[in-house]
């Protein structure tokens, strides 16, 4: 095993999988996987949901064990029974949702079950301050927190941040991030890859998982892409383009995203005037007929927040909204729905779906009318609706009774869609529509939503993602500290100028920036 | 070549249609309500077993139905009421309450068909004020009715002065003890409202939307439901039907007590509803669990007598079911879920 590699001493193999499979029931998840992970490198792992890269990130981490094939790791086999196996030798996974301990203080989730003692009873504060301190200045954090912050109250970049200190503290190897930017804002993810690249010059071996094509060219050394289990291609990132790793991913090659097609919004349908609420401050916006308008800004913007306000959840304290001239009175969703608003919001599986239920159920939740007669349920029209809905958004599940839970992420959102297409809406919201999909769900995604605005409906599109909200949108609405700070047409909205106005607020440049 | 692929591609897809026909069966009977067909059948075995000259006996299976009906009505209310989130233990004290005003409005009116439409009346209002306070109020359901279950309970005895009322009209003697071709009175008011709810719960917009509320509350109000209309009626319709069943109650006792319903009938009935499938997270459950759970205990309370075991044993059997049923619907949902 040893010196079989040709890899200079520096990228020497950490941990490696070589020709492991993985059977759930009849799925099989992975397929004679080889791949090494190698010291002081930066390796993306890219893949459809489903393509396997949880799968082996679990595997090397030690939670399910490979049915055959074998795990080297350190120059020697392994089979890692627990994750605990997997820390002794150095490899730390951190995922989308880190474990930490709400309750306690920084410092307690840093050094949980290494708390020194003080007279062999009480742990000693002062010293887990220190220490604490210390670790926080290495990663720049000094100013921002303290070690007796509550856990709880830490947003998700510092959370994630926090894992990974905990990670470090165990002699760390192989540090694998599971879509570490998807909850970041721009900020965040940069002050993330400070870190990761550090890590890499200290000779970690780093693998990041990531939908984001922009983040793996910025970030990462080499490139894996996994489809349907099977590994399709390992190399360096510079000598692959960046379609080529999609076509990897999807299997067939991707035309243009998006519909570049102009076009001729009619006059407004949805109206908003002066709205107010908590967390939104005198918004004023019009979305016409066949229109796309993107909504931009930093996490905590309010871009959400002004979603759940002119859909009824948020409770309105100004402020008017209208759908086709008519002002609709906002006391709960309820009222937007009847007025012909239709919302698919950030989070599906806690604020869209019910997953215990199944995919007709859940796509024929907001059309009641449509599926009953004196209350009495009409399977056959419900089913019929859910049908056609589900050809006509290529929603793959068995059947239709299948429970969403066990759908992927890309049909769950599709069923999400088709809740409110059942209901033909006149304005759609959609609040980070692809959040979490894979590239081929993505597309079709963005098909849908051209060919709901070429049918007249006025749509809101909400995403980070600003590629996409550009690739998508007539115009983009840039909101910050819960206002909108600026407008862009679609020919001037470039990345950067929508940057520079969602920043401006933070900068105190409100006024110079709705000039520029 | 070909004819002998497709013969085995016909032969392929005739298996999985047979294996598919025995799964379909399971699926459509349900893993959860199998599971409790079995430990029914186990249940039956035993007794049946040890007493075979009693238990199979006509008169011994209409009493196990007679002793349940009352528990059966609750735990169908309280099987919805969970499966919309919630819990409702202030029923055992609205069955008490709704005894008592029963008993005191045959000596108003003398008419048995308004005393029982005032008993369920009475009980509605208690759901009313309870779905209000949980859902108004913002309180945690489990405290608000234990709140209550200490008002209604108090209420009974204040109207009625801490005595027992005596019901002497003979229409409630033939609800208690009367038959209509052999079959108990109160075992068709079970059957007909485990009809009624059954209904309810699988064929309307209503019982689907139950559903949704107690599966998520945010995703219901998002997709234009009322959630807190939905509550309070379902908390009106667990009071109506604690009312109901205080008029069963009363029949079979023959008079109005405002002691009746505190032995612990709350309990049973969330019992029967948790053994039946429910979660009491909310959003899932059965309305044919719930009875199937309501079928265990009553056996199991029959066989328990008729094998002679003392009674405070008997209790310490029926817990131990609610614990066993919980760990063992907890394994399944780890293997199914």
């Amino acid at each position: 095993m040893a010196g079989s590699s040709p890899a200079p001493k520096r990228l020497e193999s950490v941990v490696e999988a070589v020709g492991v499979s993985k059977d759930f029931g009849v799925v099989r998840a992975l397929d004679r996987v080889s791949l090494a992970i190698r010291a002081g490198e930066v390796l993306a792992l890219v893949g459809e949901n489903g393509a396997g890269k949880s799968t082996l990130i679990r595997i090397f981490e030690g939670v399910f064990r490979p049915d055959s094939g074998a795990i080297v790791a350190l120059g020697a086999q392994r089979v890692f029974r627990s994750p605990a196996d997997a820390h002794a030798v150095g490899i730390r996974v951190i995922h989308q949702e880190p474990d930490i301990i709400p309750d306690l203080s920084i410092a307690e989730n840093l050094f949980l079950g290494d708390l020194r003692r003080t007279r062999r009873i009480f742990f000693d504060r002062g010293d887990a301050a220190r220490r604490t301190r210390q670790i926080l200045a290495e990663f720049g954090l000094e100013k921002e927190l303290e070690p007796w912050t509550r856990a709880g109250d830490l947003g998700p970049a510092q959370r994630q941040l926090m894992e990974i200190m905990r990670a470090l503290r165990g002699g760390l190897r192989v540090l694998a991030l599971d879509e570490p930017t998807s909850s970041l804002t721009e900020d965040e993810a940069q002050r993330l890859f400070r870190v990761v690249r550090r890590l890499k010059a200290d000779g970690v071996a780093i693998v990041y998982i990531s939908h984001r094509m922009r983040e793996v060219r910025e970030l990462a050394d080499r490139v894996a892409v996994l489809r349907d289990g099977r590994l399709i291609v390992d190399r360096p990132i510079a000598e692959i383009a960046d379609n080529e790793i999609v076509q990897a991913m999807v299997g067939r090659p991707i035309s243009d995203l998006f519909d570049r097609s102009e076009r001729r919004p009619g006059p407004p349908v949805l109206c908003v005037r002066g709205l107010t609420t908590k967390r939104v401050k005198d918004v004023s916006l019009d979305v016409r007929a066949g229109e796309v308008v993107g909504l931009a800004g930093l996490i905590g913007a309010g871009r959400s927040e002004l979603a759940e306000a002119i859909f009824g959840h948020d409770r309105s304290l100004a402020g008017s909204v209208a759908v086709g001239g008519r002002a609709i009175r906002l006391r709960s969703p309820a009222d937007a729905i009847a007025a012909g608003i239709g919302f698919a919001p950030e989070d599906r599986k806690s604020q869209a779906l019910l997953l215990l239920r199944s995919v007709a159920n859940n796509i024929s939740l907001a059309v009641p009318d449509l599926i009953s007669r004196f209350n009495f349920v009409r399977f056959g029209a419900e089913r019929s609706i859910a049908a056609s809905l589900v050809d006509r958004l290529r929603i793959r599940t068995p059947s239709l009774d299948q429970a969403v839970s066990k759908l992927s992420g890309g049909n769950q959102q599709k069923v999400v869609l088709g809740r409110w297409l059942a209901r033909r809406p006149k304005a759609l919201i959609l609040d980070e529509p692809t959040r979490g999909i894979d590239v081929g769900a993505k597309a079709e995604i963005y098909r849908l939503i051209a060919q709901l605005a070429a049918e007249g409906v006025a749509l809101l599109v909400i995403s980070s993602e600003l590629p996409e909200l550009i690739g998508l949108a007539d115009r983009i609405v840039v909101m910050a500290g819960g206002r909108i700070v600026g407008e862009l047409p679609r020919g001037e909205a470039k990345e950067e100028r929508i940057l520079q106005l969602a920043m401006a607020e933070a900068l105190g440049e409100v006024g110079e920036a709705r000039i520029n | 070549m070909t004819e002998a692929k497709t013969g085995v591609a016909a032969g392929l897809a005739e298996s999985r249609a047979q294996k598919s026909a025995v799964r379909s069966m399971i699926e459509r009977v349900g893993t959860h309500n199998l599971s409790l067909l079995i430990a029914l059948a186990i249940l039956i075995a035993i007794f049946g077993g040890l007493r075979p000259d009693v238990f199979f006996l006509v008169r011994n299976i209409l009493n196990i139905g007679q002793a349940i009906a009352i528990l059966g009505v609750l735990a169908t209310a309280q099987t919805i009421v969970i499966v919309s989130g919630g819990l409702d233990i202030s029923v055992g004290a609205i069955v008490g309450m709704s005894t008592v005003y029963i008993a005191l409005a045959v000596g108003w009116t003398g008419s048995p068909l308004l005393s029982i439409l005032f008993g369920v009346f009475v009980g509605a209002i208690a759901g009313v004020v309870n779905g209000v306070i949980i859902t108004v109020g913002r309180i945690n359901a489990v405290i608000a009715t234990l709140g209550t279950m200490a008002v209604f309970r108090g209420v009974a005895f204040i109207v009625s002065n801490g005595q027992s009322i005596s019901i002497f009209d003979p229409a409630f003697r033939f609800i208690g003890n009367g038959k209509i071709f052999g079959l108990p009175v109160t075992i068709m008011v079970l059957i007909a409202m485990v009809a009624a709810f059954f209904v309810l719960m699988n064929y309307t917009v209503t019982g689907r939307n139950i559903y949704a509320i107690g599966g998520n509350q945010v995703v219901a109000r998002l997709a234009g439901l009322n959630v807190r209309a939905y509550q309070i009626g379902v908390y009106t319709l667990s009071g109506a039907t604690a009312g109901l069943a205080g008029m069963l109650l009363a029949a079979r006792t023959g008079s109005g007590q405002p002691i009746s319903g505190s032995d612990g009938l709350e309990l049973e009935a969330i019992t029967a509803a948790v053994l039946g499938g429910c979660a009491l997270t909310g959003g899932k459950g059965t309305i044919i669990g719930g009875r199937l759970g309501v079928l265990i205990i009553g056996v199991l309370d029959n066989g328990l007598i008729l094998t002679s075991v003392p009674t405070f044993y008997q209790m310490v059997a029926k817990g131990v079911l609610l614990i066993a049923a919980v760990i063992i619907a907890e394994l399944q949902g780890r293997r199914y879920g």
